[in-house]
């Protein structure tokens, strides 16, 4: 069997093994193994064949030459299953390798889960072993880093909320540039919308929330944006294994929402975020449901085009194709709604195979991309699959309505030199719908 | 010996068999409520909508990606579980036992059934052993396992075919196929027991709150 694993050595993983003592591994392990975790974690190791069926759908698996170390069972054997066996003697290079594996090599997508014969979540296993790792603070440095920061400015990347106003006011600006009328209606209680981001828009990819002012402009909508904290809806918390920041992070941000008074939250083109805000958060938080609906930006764009509140006025030349966010397809059922836009806006879609709910992961989300630069070799060797997978498409873009799908496939693209542009769906939107002579001014 | 072994032991072996399986099944519905999610997300359509596709064979992606193997485990769980059940001479105890009747298998199928459920032990056994996803997960466990599902079936073959001789072969069978019972709730052959618990829950929790689909 070869094991091509390269040494990586991450910071955080050492800090915390330095750190560690006994008397706190054992707390930890009773913690987790026998108050958290219960019934799913007993059944799932009771009930898995040891078949392997799963390999197959693990992307790792599949670009790693079908190691078997990278198999979906494979990881629960070095990670779970060797826990729940050996609990508080487990040594130091044990728990070095379980991090490694249930932090930067599975994405937590549920793919395998939809191919083991029981439906073994096995994303639920290597989370509870993320859980157990934080409780150790065994965390990849970057990967704590956005924790920290959605623990001490409520987003996850340091923003203040100076730069998140003036932002706002930037973006109004260069909305107005196109569609003069654009605002981006700071505060206004009662509105029908929040709109909600996550943190890397105002830092790095401001643009985007320009472009949904302009959206909104053209839709006619009645929508705000809060100028408080509770604006991010993204959750690094929930990767990291501290649920009991994932759960603060939620409460504010569905706080800020209720407090607007508003029919329901629009989010942006991300997939783990809603992932955080409709399903993981509420659930820490003892709620069924979110207290009002949540609607990602693909369904809300889905809305704006069969409702005839945007129009399409030229379609997009060239083949695009589509990389399809986990946490909206197989988590949300999105897939029929976005060939519909893609179809409505490209000439010449080119979907991928498999697809929908078969989807292959990007390997940067569930928190993988965020464990930071020292990983990003392995990362994108872990995901060969899918740059075959797009190539096989012969598409010269690739549309990704998902900021993690996002930066994972422009580091698959450079790597494996696709020679494709990534772009977000409100980018082809932009230049594909109609802007009313009368709102050009 | 034979009277004691198809009799109280048999008996015994049952009782374990039933109490051991509702008693493992009752132990996992109580501490799940422990998981605060499970009873809520649960949804018996989408439950059901799930299971369905997968017992049924061909009924998802990885089955129609694995034809080989997805024939040979449903031919090898229909044996297993067609075989105890429907074979002549095992109803013809359970009238004796008990009064009731069904109709049997004929001769040449049962003979065909068993044929096959040993060709796909060994089949599992073969692939344990060659596949490297499989055989890097594969336990000591799991060899003792198949050795233990295939033993019945064997010397019943052999019992029923007098190739050996009857009796010693008719005891071995009978002590062997009590032991496999009587440890079926207590293995990994408790996945006959859990597969709709596991199956159902994922069904519900993909179709019911995600939208989508698991198969
Ligand atoms: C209703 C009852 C049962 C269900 C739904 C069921 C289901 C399954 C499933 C889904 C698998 C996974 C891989 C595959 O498809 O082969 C499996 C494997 C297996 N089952 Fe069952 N099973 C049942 C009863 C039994 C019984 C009664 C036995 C033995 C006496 C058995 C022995 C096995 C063995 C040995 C494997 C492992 C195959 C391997 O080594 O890869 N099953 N079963
Ligand atoms: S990356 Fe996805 S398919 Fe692979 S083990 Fe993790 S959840 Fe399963
Ligand atoms: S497919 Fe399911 S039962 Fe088989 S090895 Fe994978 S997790 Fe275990």
């Amino acid at each position: 069997m070869t094991i091509h694993r390269n040494p990586v050595d991450d910071p955080g993983f050492e800090r915390g093994l330095q750190k560690l003592t006994p008397e706190r591994l054992s707390a930890v392990v009773h913690q987790v193994l026998d108050t958290e975790a219960a019934a799913r974690l007993k059944i799932y190791l009771a009930t898995c064949v040891h078949c392997g069926l799963c390999s197959e759908a693990c992307h790792w698996y599949l670009s790693n030459r079908k190691d078997p170390e990278y198999s979906p069972v494979g990881k629960v054997k070095e990670t779970m299953a060797k826990l729940v066996e050996l609990r508080d003697t487990v040594t130091h290079d044990d728990l070095r390798a379980m991090a490694r594996i249930a932090f930067t090599e599975c994405n937590v997508c549920r793919r395998c889960s939809m191919y083991c014969p029981f439906g073994i979540d096995i994303a639920y296993l290597l989370l509870t072993i993320r859980r157990f790792c934080h409780l150790l603070g065994i965390v990849p440095l970057y990967l704590q880093d956005t924790v920290n920061s959605h623990s001490a400015a409520y987003n996850q990347m340091w923003v203040g909320q100076n730069d998140w106003i003036d932002t706002l006011l930037w973006q109004e600006e260069e909305a107005q540039s196109e569609v003069p009328s654009a605002a981006i209606p700071l505060e206004r209680e009662g509105a029908d919308i929040m709109y909600s981001v996550i943190a890397p828009e105002p830092k790095i990819l401001a643009q985007l929330i320009g472009n949904m002012a302009q959206i909104m402009a053209v839709a006619g909508m009645s929508w705000t944006m809060p100028a408080t904290d509770g604006w991010d809806n993204s959750n690094m918390a929930m990767f990291s294994g501290d649920f009991e920041i994932m759960g603060r992070v939620e409460r504010l941000h569905w706080d800020t929402a209720l407090r607007l008074k508003v029919k329901r939250v629009v989010m942006g083109e991300c997939g783990h975020a809603f992932r955080g805000s409709a399903y993981d958060g509420p659930k820490w938080l003892g709620w069924l449901h979110p207290p009002i609906p949540m609607v990602h930006a693909v369904d809300f764009y889905h809305e704006l085009i069969t409702s005839g509140r945007i129009r399409i006025a030229k379609k997009i030349k060239g083949p695009i194709t589509l990389q399809e966010p986990c946490n909206i397809v197989r988590g949300l059922g999105l897939g029929e709604k976005l060939r519909f836009l893609m179809n409505a806006v490209c000439e010449d879609f080119r979907d991928v195979e498999p697809n929908r709910e078969h989807n292959y992961c990007c390997a940067a989300g569930g928190g993988v991309i965020n464990c930071g630069p020292i990983w990003k070799a392995e990362r994108v060797r872990g995901n060969k699959e899918k740059a075959k997978q797009l190539a096989a498409t012969g598409a010269t873009t690739v549309i990704t309505p998902c900021h993690n799908c996002h930066s994972g496939i422009e580091d698959i693209v450079g790597h494996y030199k696709l020679g494709m542009h990534v772009k977000f769906f409100s980018d082809l939107l932009l230049e594909a719908m109609e802007i009313p002579d009368e709102l050009r001014g | 010996m034979y009277e004691f072994v198809t009799g109280p032991l048999a008996l015994a072996a049952i009782l374990i068999f039933f109490f051991g399986s509702a008693g493992r099944i009752a132990a996992m519905l109580l501490l799940a409520k422990k998981d605060k999610v499970v009873y809520p997300y649960l949804n018996l359509h989408y439950g059901l909508r799930s299971l369905f596709h997968w017992v049924l064979p061909f009924g998802a992606r990885n089955m129609r990606m694995h034809p080989f193997f997805t024939v040979f485990s449903f031919l090898f769980h229909i044996g297993v579980l067609a075989l105890p059940l429907f074979l002549r001479a095992h109803l013809v105890m359970w009238e004796r036992a008990t009064g009731l009747t069904a109709p049997a298998l004929p001769e040449a199928l049962a003979d065909t059934l068993t044929v096959i459920v040993l060709l796909v032990c060994f089949f599992f056994l073969l692939r344990r052993i060659v596949s490297p996803e499989v055989r890097y997960v594969t336990t000591a466990g799991d060899y003792l396992l198949l050795l233990l599902v295939a033993a019945p079936f064997i010397t019943g073959f052999l019992a029923t075919h007098q190739w050996t001789e009857y009796r010693p072969a008719l005891l071995f069978h009978v002590l062997l196929a009590e032991l496999l019972l009587v440890l079926l709730p207590f293995t990994r052959i408790s996945h006959m027991l859990f597969f709709p618990l596991t199956r159902m829950y994922m069904g519900a929790e993909f179709g019911a709150v995600r939208h989508s689909k698991d198969w």
